[in-house]
C-alpha cells in the first residue's frame, strides 16, 4: 500500500546570525514523511536534530539574523514561502510539536484545561464548553486518570510524566496530520518512558498521523520508528528502514554510535567500542567528509571531498553519505565469515 | 571470583542509612516540622575492595541521596557507615576530612561541578593542598601524571573548564578524585549527562583506572545497560529501598522483584527484532513524604496481595548473593 507523501524537505539549510559571521546548523537536508508513519531522526547534541524540527515550523524568528534556505513542503505547498499569518494556521493544527522538557514548556500561571483549550479555540470554530468537553476527552486519551479534576489543576501539581502527557494533549488538540516530537522522553524514567512511547504508538496507529521523532537513545528508535534518519553535524549522514538500520548499518558513524552502547544481553567483559575524539564545532567545519577525523576508515579522498547522500545499490530505501560503504561493508562481512 | 569476595571482609560497610529530610511550614522554623521526606529509607551495602556496586533506580529513589550522605555531604540521619574499622558517622573535624582522602566523589554534571573562573591546574590542586600532600612541585607533578592518567594533555593545566567539551570535563571530574589516591570512588551519574560515543570513552576509562588502581566503585546510575556493563553487583532501589540484590549476571539472568521486572522490561532495547512483552506500570511513583505503608512498591504492584499493604517485607536470600524484599517469596 503507497501512502502518501506528507511532507518533503529538499536541500534545507539554517543560519544563525553571529558576531563572527553566520554558523550553519543544518546544512543541505533532504528527507520525507509518510503519512501514518513515524520517521525517527537521531544523532547526538549539537548535530542540528531540534533546528531541523524547529525550521518546520519555522520557530526562529527570521527577524533576528535567522535565514533558511530550500524547500519545506507540506502538502504540496512550501512553509518557507508562506506568510507568517498563514504560518499560524499550520503551527498547532496541521503540524505540532512537542518538546524535550515539559517543565518548563507549560505555562506555570494557567490551568492545564486552560493550555489545552487555548489551541482548540484559536483553530476551531467552537465554543468554551465544548472545548472544555474536548479538553477532557484529550486528556482521557492521553491515559490521565480522573481528567474532570485534573483539569482545573497547574503544571506544578503534575508528575513529569503527567505534564509530558499534557504536553501530548496539547499536540494532539487539532488532530494534526504530523506530530513533530522532540526527545519527548528524554526527561522521564524508563517506566514512564515505556507509558508514553505505548500511548504515541496506539495514537499513531488510530489517528493515522505521521511523526516526526527527534532522539539521541538509538533503544527507542527502534521500538518506534519505521524509518531512520542520522543526523551528523548539520548533515543527514544515514537514512534507512530501521530493520535494516540495525541489521546493516551502512555509515562508520552508524556503526560505531550502535557498538558504543552497552549491551543489555551476552558478553559484558570486553571494552566497549569507541567513537574518538569529540564532534568538531560548527563554526570549524572540516572540508571533506565531516565524520573523516574520527573515522577508522578515512582516507585522503575523505579529507578532501565530502561525499554526497546517495543512494545504497544493495538495499531499497537506504541512503548513505559516504565514498567507502561499499568497502567497508564486505570488509565486515569477510570479518564476520572468518570470526564465525 | 565471588568465591574471593566472600572470604574477604567489606572495604565499606553501611548498615540501616537513613536520611529524612524535615518538611517546614510557610515561615520556616516557626511552624514546626510537618513531616519527613524519607529519601533514604534503611539500606545496607556492603562494598569489596576492587568491586563495583551499581546502585540503579529511577529519579526521587533516593539514590544520590544515598551517595552523598555516605561522604557525609548531607548528613545522615541514622544507620552507620564503616570504613577501616572507623565509624565514618562518628568521625569530625580533621579525622572526616583525612578520611576523605580515601573517599571521593565524581558527580553527575561535568558543567556545574568545575569551577568556572579557576584553571584546570588549580582546580586538580586544590584537594592536595586540602590535604596538605607535598609542596608546590611535588603538587604539580602530581597534576600533571593524573591528567595524563585520565587522557588529557599537560597544556591543559593552564586552561579554563569552558573551553572543554563534556567528555573532556567529566575527565577532569575523575581526575580530581583521583589525585589524591583515593581507595572509594563514589560515581553518582557519571556519564548520564554525556553523548554516547563518549559515554563509552569514559566508561573504559573508568574501568581500566580501576584495574590499575584497585579502586572500589560505588556506581549510581538508572541508565540500567550502562550498570550491566560496569557492575560486579547491583543494588535496585525504589522510594528509598533496596529492593533486589545481586550479582551483575545472575540478576540479569533472573529478575525476582516485580519492580525490577517492570524496570527492566521498560528498557528499550536497539534491535528492531527483539519484541518483548514489557510489563507498564501503573501510575507514578508515590510521595516520599507520604511512603505506602507496608510494602513501598505495592500500590503499582501487578502481584500486590493483602499482605503487601500491611507488612514491610523482610531481606531473603533467593540464589546465591541473590536478595530480594518481597511477599512473593514467602
Amino acid at each position: 500500500m503507497q501512502n502518501e507523501t506528507l511532507l518533503e524537505v529538499s536541500n534545507l539549510k539554517t543560519h544563525f546570525g553571529s558576531d563572527t559571521g553566520f554558523v550553519t546548523a543544518v546544512d543541505g537536508i533532504s528527507f520525507h514523511v509518510e503519512e501514518g508513519e513515524i520517521l525517527g531522526v537521531v544523532g547526538e547534541s549539537g548535530c542540528g536534530k531540534s533546528v531541523t524540527a524547529e525550521s518546520i515550523l519555522r520557530l526562529h524568528d527570521e527577524k533576528f539574523n535567522t535565514m533558511y534556505e530550500g524547500e519545506i513542503k507540506y502538502k504540496g505547498e512550501n512553509l518557507l514561502k508562506l506568510p507568517l499569518s498563514k504560518m499560524e494556521n499550520i503551527r498547532g493544527n496541521e503540524i505540532s510539536m512537542i518538546f524535550q522538557d515539559p517543565m518548563s514548556s507549560l505555562n506555570p500561571v494557567y490551568t492545564i484545561g486552560n493550555q489545552i483549550t487555548e489551541a482548540l479555540l484559536l483553530h476551531q470554530d467552537i465554543s468554551k464548553k465544548e472545548a472544555h468537553n474536548k479538553a477532557i476527552e484529550l486528556l482521557e486519551l492521553v491515559g490521565i486518570p480522573s481528567p474532570e479534576k485534573r483539569i482545573t489543576e497547574y503544571p506544578h501539581e503534575l508528575s513529569g510524566g503527567m505534564q509530558q502527557r499534557v504536553m501530548i494533549a496539547i499536540g494532539l488538540a487539532c488532530q494534526p496530520s504530523l506530530l513533530i516530537a522532540d526527545e519527548p522522553t528524554t526527561a522521564l524514567d524508563v517506566t514512564i518512558q515505556a507509558q508514553i512511547l505505548d500511548i504515541m504508538l496506539r495514537l499513531n496507529k488510530e489517528l493515522k498521523m505521521g511523526v516526526i521523532f527527534i532522539t539521541h537513545d538509538l533503544g527507542v528508535v527502534a521500538e518506534i520508528c519505521d524509518r531512520v534518519a542520522v543526523m551528523y553535524l548539520g548533515q543527514i549522514v544515514e537514512e534507512a528502514r530501521t530493520i535494516d538500520l540495525f541489521e546493516q548499518p551502512l555509515h562508520p558513524y552508524t556503526s560505531g554510535l550502535l557498538e558504543s552502547i552497552p549491551k543489555m544481553d551476552g558478553d559484558r567483559s570486553k571494552k566497549l567500542n569507541v567513537v574518538k575524539g569529540s564532534v568538531p564545532s560548527l563554526d570549524s567545519i572540516p572540508q571533506g567528509c565531516r565524520f573523516a577525523s574520527r573515522c577508522p576508515f578515512a582516507d585522503e579522498l575523505c579529507l578532501k571531498e565530502m561525499p554526497e547522500l546517495r543512494p545504497f545499490k544493495d538495499e531499497e530505501g537506504s541512503k548513505v553519505r559516504c565514498w567507502h560503504a561499499e568497502k567497508i561493508l564486505n570488509e565486515r562481512k569477510k570479518e564476520h565469515v572468518s570470526t564465525d | 571470583m565471588s568465591q574471593q569476595i566472600e572470604e574477604r571482609s567489606p572495604l565499606l560497610h553501611i548498615e540501616g542509612l537513613k536520611k529524612y529530610f524535615p518538611v517546614r511550614g510557610v515561615f520556616g522554623g516557626l511552624g514546626g516540622v510537618k513531616g519527613y521526606v524519607k529519601a533514604v529509607n534503611d539500606i545496607s551495602i556492603d562494598l569489596y575492595e576492587g568491586e563495583t556496586y551499581g546502585l540503579v533506580g529511577e529519579s526521587g529513589c533516593g539514590k544520590s541521596t544515598a551517595g552523598r550522605s555516605i561522604l557525609r555531604l548531607t548528613e545522615p540521619t541514622e544507620g552507620s557507615i564503616t570504613y577501616n574499622g572507623q565509624d565514618i558517622l562518628q568521625l569530625s573535624g580533621k579525622d572526616l576530612q583525612e578520611l576523605r582522602r580515601d573517599l571521593q566523589m565524581v558527580f553527575q554534571d561535568p558543567y556545574s561541578s568545575l569551577n568556572p573562573r579557576k584553571r584546570i591546574g588549580k582546580i586538580l590542586e586544590e584537594p592536595l593542598i586540602i590535604q596538605s600532600i607535598g609542596d608546590k612541585k611535588e603538587r604539580i607533578d602530581r597534576v600533571m601524571e593524573i591528567m595524563e592518567k585520565v587522557g588529557m594533555r599537560p597544556d591543559h593545566y593552564y586552561r579554563f573548564p569552558h573551553e572543554f567539551s563534556g567528555g573532556q570535563r567529566q575527565r577532569f571530574g575523575l581526575a580530581r578524585a583521583l589525585v589524591v589516591n583515593p581507595k572509594v570512588i563514589i560515581c553518582d551519574e557519571p556519564v548520564s549527562a554525556l553523548d554516547v560515543s563518549i559515554q563509552s570513552q569514559i566508561i573504559n576509562l573508568l574501568q581500566s583506572l580501576q584495574e590499575e588502581l584497585n579502586l572500589s566503585y560505588l556506581f549510581i546510575a538508572h541508565d540500567i545497560s550502562v550498570v550491566r556493563h560496569i557492575s560486579d553487583r547491583i543494588g535496585v532501589m525504589y522510594l528509598g529501598k533496596i529492593v533486589e540484590e545481586a550479582p551483575t549476571d545472575s540478576l540479569f539472568k533472573e529478575q525476582l522483584h516485580p519492580y525490577t521486572q517492570a524496570l527492566f522490561s521498560a528498557v528499550p532495547l536497539p534491535d528492531p527484532k527483539q519484541k518483548k512483552e514489557r510489563i507498564i506500570l501503573k501510575g507514578d511513583l508515590p510521595s516520599p513524604l507520604n511512603p505506602p505503608s507496608g510494602c513501598v512498591f505495592h500500590t503499582r504492584c501487578p502481584f500486590a496481595m493483602d499482605i503487601c499493604s500491611q507488612a514491610e517485607p523482610e531481606k531473603k536470600e533467593m540464589g546465591k548473593d541473590h536478595f530480594v524484599a518481597c511477599h512473593l517469596y514467602n
